[in-house]
């Protein structure tokens, strides 16, 4: 029964994934896509020139109309996105389900779910915002995810050693994950926040599908409104890691390399968000913040994980 | 530059530069004080203060720390013989209580607190005012609406201020508007969060300070009490005495051990530890109580933890007349998953020489190819106890304490095992074998097991989970809820219609003012009943 069920979870976490690599490359192409649109008013400007002998006729809704055409790359990427993440969280759920526990014991169940989740904010998110544009960073940053779980953090069901048995298995490593999650897309934002503002600044002028993503300023916003959520979650990690500390090891804080790294991340972006309300800091410096702040959840994942001595030592590997 | 005339052709003529030095004002000793104060409480500084701490709190994750991994540290310092110095200076092992460490983290929660005084003085101010005037000009401001409408605009001023209450407003009416500001929560929670911050830290302090931590190994059928000399190992806060020590005792009657034996891919892997301990408090009645991992115990204003568990096997030493010079319980260190582990046994007395013994316990032993033995399972299904032997100075004479799990070789001579020309002796229970020289005899007797135990006691453990609850609460406030103003204008105009006007202001991150404005003209001009005009 168990055998059967680890194999679903196999099987539609390698088709999550093929997927997946679909709805990258139509995002990807979608992003050339708007190349063509921004490129096609300059040219029809330049024929209507021609044409009608007049020099400079500025049709400002020019763009518009190529926008009212459906982008038909971006609905099949978000289609093939959602397929992707009902399989992917099958697959994490046949995990589940096939261990008799909830599916982030271990590094690989850990990523599973984990980047399950990214795609469920980022999905969530379009309900109240057009967030679409990040979808090939998303989608790609999941697929290299999914690929190093499958093949380096594979383990075997095994049950749950007594330091893992407890309540807060559930709640401190699922909020931890949401956290991820959002963090994950405040960096995605502050990435292309960065080129934005590089391309203001008349560098990267190559970037031309630039030009109808929003504005540097809007992106932080929206990375801003991303990261105090995931800050939020952040925070309620620490503070229920340190609960279950102190029941599972008899203390709250003991400067573990994982305790340590999850207080460097928490910090950097408690600095993300004073650097917001402090001059000279708005604007590319505080999207390079976000940025390390992601680059330092990641690393806390792998690198500590894998490589750090410590308590937190449940990778199975 | 020497000359104030500009040289520089780019200049238009008669440019003068500034001088090269600026004149700065002569500050006293207050005035280089408040200057200080002032840095040091700014925002630039505390977000700078925040980043050092989390680039300084980097090293003690990478170099073993003698908080969390004392042996660590000393394989580090043998490995490294180089820089260990070096880093010792600079305090890296002890990172987290270092002077430079602590300097950045004083400083930041000194900032802090310069900062969040000023803040609760200036938002209870706030708290207490009106709302400001309502701006001459609406149309700059965010979210601008205009209606048109008939009626009367003393009217139309009373119902939006009316309407902004409900929707939890403050309200002033200035003439022929009503201005209005909600979301002082907003800055409430800031404040509580900060302040919660402080409040963490102190009651860290404070627990530190007035509890304890000690350890102690238990085996099965032995018991242990809650005194200073009983523990193997403690570490008193700084204001310790030894009245905070609530006199208890714990006797282990048995642990139990549960080992996967289904799952061949975690066979022997534990899934389940349970200590069951009888407990006396001062004249209290014995009573029965479990002790699990994530299910310490809590027992006279401590907390009991289960961290570790192994086996002691119980070595009876008899002298060559027969009679018993050592019998009792060896705490063996595990060295792997299956409890492979080292006991080292020390006889000062009784026998005509000092002896001392390596023992090495399988309890589940497996010859390998070569001979030597592995143990393939945690469980003692087939337990060998296999030991070296050694005569000579065990160093206990000379008064000082040393290492009860470690045996200085300097000064032994082997006679059992290696290259002794005596081969190793192994043990199963029961089993009794000679000591080589007529020394005496040695017997396995039982194999019982023990855990060790974590006590700690933390006065303030609670006040810091409060402050904790009370650091997310904050920050939740502080994120979430808008503080913003509103202000609605009414114009009566020459015809007799009517010119409303709406518009806000965000103070802090508000995504939802404009739409928060607009359906707030939908209602308004609904509520007057008025025909809506563009």
């Amino acid at each position: 029964m168990t055998d059967t069920l680890v194999q679903f979870s196999t099987v539609a976490v390698y088709s999550a994934m093929a997927i997946y690599a679909l709805a990258f490359i139509m995002f990807t192409l979608d992003l050339s896509r708007r190349v063509a649109v921004v490129a096609a008013p300059a040219a029809a400007e330049i024929a209507a020139a021609s044409a009608n002998g007049y020099t400079t006729v500025l049709e400002k809704d020019a763009p518009a109309e190529p926008k009212a055409k459906t982008p038909r790359y971006l609905r099949a990427a978000m289609a093939l996105t959602v397929i992707a993440w009902v399989l992917h969280v099958g697959a994490a759920v046949f995990r589940g389900v096939a261990a008799g526990r909830v599916p982030w014991a271990n590094m690989f169940e850990f990523t599973l779910t984990a980047t399950a989740i990214i795609i469920g904010v980022f999905l969530a998110v379009q309900f109240w915002q057009d967030l679409r544009f990040i979808g090939a960073f998303v989608t790609g940053f999941v697929l290299i995810a999914l690929g190093v779980a499958t093949v380096n953090f594979y383990v075997d069901v095994v049950p749950l050693p007594p330091s893992l048995q407890s309540a807060w298995l559930v709640i401190h490593v699922f909020v931890a994950s949401l956290g991820t999650g959002f963090f994950a897309l405040g960096a995605a934002l502050s990435v292309v926040q960065l080129l934005q503002a590089r391309r203001a600044a008349g560098k990267a002028a190559r970037l031309r599908f630039l030009d109808t993503l929003p504005a540097a300023d809007k992106l932080e916003n929206m990375a801003y409104r991303m990261i105090v959520v995931g800050f939020v979650f952040w925070t309620f990690t620490l503070i229920a890691g340190a609960i279950w500390a102190n029941r599972a090891w008899g203390r709250y804080w003991g400067w573990d390399t994982k305790e340590v790294w999850t207080f460097i991340i928490w910090t950097i972006f408690a600095g993300y968000i004073h650097a917001r309300a402090t001059r000279g800091w708005r604007g590319s410096r505080s999207a390079w913040l976000a940025i390390i702040g992601f680059t330092a959840v990641v690393f806390n994942f792998t690198i500590v994980n894998l490589f750090f001595k410590g308590l937190h030592a449940y990778s199975g590997l | 530059m020497s000359s104030p005339q500009s040289s520089d052709s780019s200049r238009p003529q008669g440019h003068f530069d500034a001088p090269e030095t600026i004149q700065q004002p002569k500050l006293n000793f207050v005035g280089y004080l408040r200057f200080f104060w002032r840095q040091l409480t700014s925002m630039r500084t505390a977000l700078f203060l925040l980043l050092l701490l989390a680039i300084a709190a980097i090293p003690g994750s990478l170099v073993p720390q003698v908080s969390s991994d004392p042996n660590g540290v000393i394989q580090y310092k043998a490995n490294n013989p180089g820089i260990a110095p070096i880093l010792d200076k600079l305090q890296v092992f002890t990172t987290y209580s270092s002077v430079w460490f602590s300097a950045i983290y004083l400083l930041l929660f000194i900032s802090l607190i310069g900062c969040v005084i000023p803040r609760t003085k200036h938002h209870f101010d706030a708290l207490r005012a009106r709302p400001p005037r309502t701006p001459a000009r609406l149309q700059r401001l965010e979210g601008f609406t205009a209606r048109s409408a008939t009626g009367d605009a003393a009217t139309a001023v009373l119902v939006a201020r009316d309407l902004l209450r409900k929707q939890g407003y403050r309200t002033e009416v200035y003439e022929d508007s009503v201005s209005a500001e909600r979301g002082y929560l907003r800055e409430t929670g800031n404040l509580v969060f900060h302040t919660a911050l402080i409040g963490v830290l102190v009651t860290v302090g404070i627990g530190g300070g007035f509890g304890y931590t000690g350890q102690r190994v238990v085996v099965e059928g032995y018991a242990m009490t809650n005194t200073l000399a009983s523990y193997d190992s403690f570490n008193p806060g700084r204001f310790f005495t030894d009245a905070a020590l609530e006199p208890y005792s714990i006797a282990l009657d048995t642990f139990v051990p549960t080992y996967e034996e289904q799952n061949l891919d975690a066979l022997g892997q534990p899934t389940d530890f349970v200590a069951n301990v009888t407990t006396t408090l001062r004249g209290g009645e014995p009573q029965k109580a479990t002790i699990k991992v994530n299910e310490p115990l809590n027992i006279g204003g401590t907390d009991v933890f289960l961290l570790g568990n192994g086996y002691a096997p119980v070595v009876t030493v008899r002298d060559p007349d027969g009679n018993v010079v050592f019998s009792q319980p060896t705490a063996c260190l595990p060295q792997d998953a299956n409890l492979r582990s080292n006991c080292i046994i020390k006889i000062p007395d009784g026998l005509a020489q000092q002896v001392g013994m390596i023992g090495f316990f399988y309890p589940t032993a497996a010859p390998m190819a070569d001979g030597t033995l592995i143990s393939s399972y945690p469980d003692t299904i087939n337990p060998v106890l296999s030991l070296f032997m050694y005569t000579g100075d065990l160093g206990l004479d000379n008064g000082q304490g040393t290492n009860a799990y470690a045996l200085s070789l300097d000064n032994l001579t082997q006679i059992v095992g290696a290259d002794s020309g005596t081969p190793a002796i192994q043990l199963r229970p029961g089993d009794k074998a000679d000591l080589p020289d007529g020394l005496g005899s040695i017997e396995l007797t039982s194999v019982p097991r023990f855990v060790s135990l974590d006590i700690h006691h933390d006065p303030a453990q609670l006040w810091v989970l409060l402050f904790a609850v009370l650091v997310v609460a904050g920050l939740v406030t502080s994120l979430f809820i808008p503080r913003r103003r509103v202000w609605v204008k009414a114009a009566q105009n020459d015809d007799g219609t009517l010119s409303l006007e709406y518009a806000g202001l965000a103070r802090g991150d508000d995504p939802g003012l404009d739409a928060a404005v607009a359906e707030f003209a939908d209602r308004h001009t609904d509520q007057l009943g008025l025909k809506v005009g563009p």
